[in-house]
Formats: structure tokens, sequence, C-alpha cells
């Protein structure tokens, strides 16, 4: 495992594709996924408990003060932003809203970022904003790796044109093709 | 931007003004900071570290970034329905209800609190200490004025919380923006304490946090729920934001639940206190 951490931005389009990733991640995937999923503020956490239950990798809601554990993937709560400790916790904030949302790709993939540095990979996947334009910018100017779901496979296709036209990513790839570099690069 | 120097930043506004914001979680301080210099086009800290001790606005400026000040109208709807529908209920049997609202910023949730008390038929007996240690944000609070930009929102949180009347009801709307009722206010009482480093003012029978603690770490935490274990009289009601909670704490052990999703917490009876009173 040569990276600690993977950081994943969607919206729209966002719900399928991520079940596409979390059928198809094997038992034992061990990097942690930290995802940002544009959500409304209104909804409650039951969506996660059912996909938790569906997959055999755990899926859980990102809790303040939090260790993100290996094997694990958490998702930023409705209404809150997700950030990064140095400790490898999480903090939530309820700061304004960046692009329109709450939680926002950019807020999260610039703390991780920090964080991480060269052991972080970032994956701007479907979704109709631009939002995690800066995100996955500043992850690559940290040394991170540095992936972006080819647009012409992304339901929607505005946030990955978004964020290829900001940086040069390390891989533009389809969803098939993600998930099979995330468990080579897994195993490393 | 290094640990140090962001250490040594918030050093520096301590020891200037006496805001305290050493013990704030640092991902979020170090966002702020980054959001702060990007807009005053500098490059370095130690660039604003000078600036903020030589320059009062731009050291103002920080302080606002630096808090919270963000806030909704009925923010989370099914915690206000979950207050309405179990600490109402305790709060009736009181002759008198003492409120703290603390960390309120600009308001919004403490004209919320005003108009449940309202429509329950309890205001009149109810004093609410709506209590920020930012300035700013308690002027804007106790003006009452809001921008409409946000009103369809909180409408839509309004009812979903079990609102009885049409929240439109409670304001005037005057160019763009929106003027809560006189009559909300007249029980609000506006006062500056920052919880980091001031004490206990009152007995009350309920206290609502919701989500200052998110940006404090562990030890601040801990501090500022025994402030708050100390102010509440037995029995009394405390609120935390829906991602926070007392089970880090020193505290875990005194409340019992009495929403265990929407974060309601009611103090336990002390044994000592009993047989005293």
């Amino acid at each position: 495992m040569s990276y600690e951490a993977i950081v994943i931005g969607v919206s729209s389009g966002g719900m399928k594709a991520m079940k596409i990733m979390f059928s198809h991640l094997p038992k034992g995937f061990k990097t942690p996924i930290i995802i940002v999923q544009h959500i409304s503020a209104h909804s409650d956490s039951q969506w996660i408990q059912l996909l938790n239950g569906t997959y055999t990798i755990d899926i859980k809601e990102a809790d303040e003060k939090e260790k993100i554990e290996n094997g694990k993937v958490y998702f930023a709560p409705p209404n809150y932003h997700l950030l990064i400790e140095k400790n490898k916790t999480f903090s939530l904030t309820i700061d304004e809203p960046v692009n329109y949302a709450r939680p926002s790709i950019d807020v999260l993939f610039e703390s991780a970022a920090e964080m991480y540095k060269n052991k972080l990979i970032g994956i701007i996947l479907t979704g109709s904003n631009s939002d995690g334009t800066n995100g996955i910018k500043r992850i690559q100017e940290c040394g991170g790796l540095t992936i972006v779901q080819d647009p012409k496979t992304a339901e929607a296709d505005y946030m990955p044109i978004a964020a290829i036209s900001a940086i040069q990513p390390d891989y533009i790839l389809s969803l098939e093709d993600i998930i099979k570099l995330l468990i080579k690069l897994d195993k490393q | 931007m290094s640990e140090f120097e962001i250490s040594s930043l918030l050093q520096a506004i301590y020891q200037k003004y006496g805001y305290d914001f050493r013990q704030y979680s640092e991902a979020h301080i170090r966002r702020r900071i980054m959001n702060r210099m990007s807009m005053s086009g500098l490059k370095d800290v130690s660039q604003i570290q000078s600036m903020v001790l030589k320059d009062e606005t731009i050291a103002s400026q920080l302080l606002q970034d630096l808090s919270i000040t963000v806030t909704e109208m009925f923010r989370d709807s099914g915690f206000y329905k979950s207050l309405r529908d179990y600490v109402i209920p305790i709060l009736k049997t009181y002759p008198f209800i003492k409120i703290w609202h603390a960390g309120c910023a600009t308001g919004e949730e403490a004209y919320s609190m005003a108009i449940i008390m309202q429509e329950e038929g309890l205001y009149d007996r109810t004093t609410i200490y709506a209590t920020d240690f930012n300035q700013q944000a308690l002027n804007k609070a106790k003006e009452g004025i809001f921008s409409n930009k946000m009103i369809k929102e909180y409408t839509i949180n309004y009812q979903l919380s079990g609102g009885k009347e049409s929240l439109s009801s409670y304001y005037t709307s005057n160019y763009g923006n929106v003027i809560m009722n006189q009559s909300l206010k007249k029980n609000i009482v506006w006062a500056n304490h920052n919880l980091v480093t001031d004490s206990v003012f009152a007995e009350v029978h309920l206290i609502l946090c919701r989500n200052v603690l998110i940006y404090f770490e562990k030890d601040l935490q801990n501090k500022v729920q025994k402030l708050f274990y100390n102010s509440l009289i037995n029995g009394g009601v405390l609120c935390l934001g829906s991602k926070e909670g007392l089970r880090f704490t020193d505290f875990y052990e005194e409340y019992k639940d009495v929403d265990k999703k929407q974060k309601i917490f009611k103090k336990k009876y002390q044994l000592a206190n009993a047989l005293e009173g």
C-alpha cells in the first residue's frame, strides 16, 4: 500500500457510480476511501446504512474526531464539510457552502492534500458542477496522484471536464479502469 | 504553512487580543487562515502575523474568519421536531424557564427557539440567554434583520420541524431583508460570553450548543462540557449538534439519552444535591 488514502469527489450520477465501485472492490481492500457525494441537506443517513449492508467493504458516515482506519469507506455527512487533521482523524465544519455545496469536494481535497501530501490519491467522477477542481489541483501541487473519470464515460461530464481543464491528471480513465487501477495500487 | 507557524500566529492573537483559538481543530484554522491570506494577497504566515499585530482591521477580519457565524433557522428540522415532542413537555413543568443558547452567532436559532416557545404558550415565562464571543455577530443577532435569500430554506425547515403557523407571520419583509417581530425579541438576552475563557453565569433548564464543539479539540470540548454540566439544573436538558456527542468526554455517564439520534441529553440527578436540596 504505497498510498495512505483515496479521496473521491462525485455529484450527479454519483450513487450509481459508487455502487459499481463498491461491488468491484475485493474483500481485504485496505486503503481507506473518503468520499464527498453532493447530497441534499435534508437527507438522513439511512442510505449509508443500506449501502453498508450490501457490500463486503465497511461503509459509514464520517464522525467528528473519528480515526481514519484501513479497509473502510467514509462518506461526508449531509450539510457538513469534512476535513482531515494531522493525526488522521476527521473534523466537521458548518462553514458556508463552497461552490454551492456543503459538503464540498474542494474542502475535503484541500485538507487531505495538506495532510497526506504524495501519499494521497484524488479522484473526480461524474458530476454537473465544478466543485473539486481547485481541490484536485491542490492534490497535484502537493504531490498526490490524480485521476479523473473519462468525461465520455461519465453520466454527467461537467465535473470531469472542469478538472481536466485545470490540470493534467495522471490518469483519465473509465470507471471500470479506475477501479482496476485502485486494486493494483492497493496491493503495492 | 507549518503547524508551528499556525500555533505562533494563534499565540500572538491570544496575547494581543485575548481571543483563544489555540485549541481549535487545526484543519479548520488552517483553511480559514489560507482563505484570508489569499483574499488579502498575502504570501506567507509571517506576513499575516505581523499585519494582525499592527493592523486592527486585518485582525478583526481574521477573528471573523476564525469564528463561525454560519447558521440557519430551524437547522436540522428533525432536531426541532424532537425538541417539541420530548423537551417542551419537560420545560412545561417549570414555573419559569431559562434557556442558554451557547454560540448563537447571528441568532437565527435563538429566534427559532423563541418561535417554538411562543407557539407552545411558554414564551412569557421564558428567558433565552443567547451568547457568543463574536460581538459583530451578536450585534447582527440583536437587530434581527436577515437576508431573505435563505427564507425559502428556512420555511421548509420550519414546516418539517412541526411549525404550527406560517413562518412569514414572524417577520416582515423589507427591501430584500426580513425583520424579525419585536415580540420574539422581548425575552432574549443577548450577551458576550466566550466558551473558551469565560465561566458559568446562570443556572438554566436547557442548553443548546449545536455545531460549536466540532471546532474544538478534545480537551477543550471536555472543558466546555464541564461548563455546561455546572450550568444545568438537575434534570436539565443539553442539546448538541447532529454529529456531536458526549461519548469522548468525562460526562458521558452523567446524562441520559432523550433522543439519541438528535443528540438530546438529560442531566441525571446528583445524589449529593438531592440530599442537600
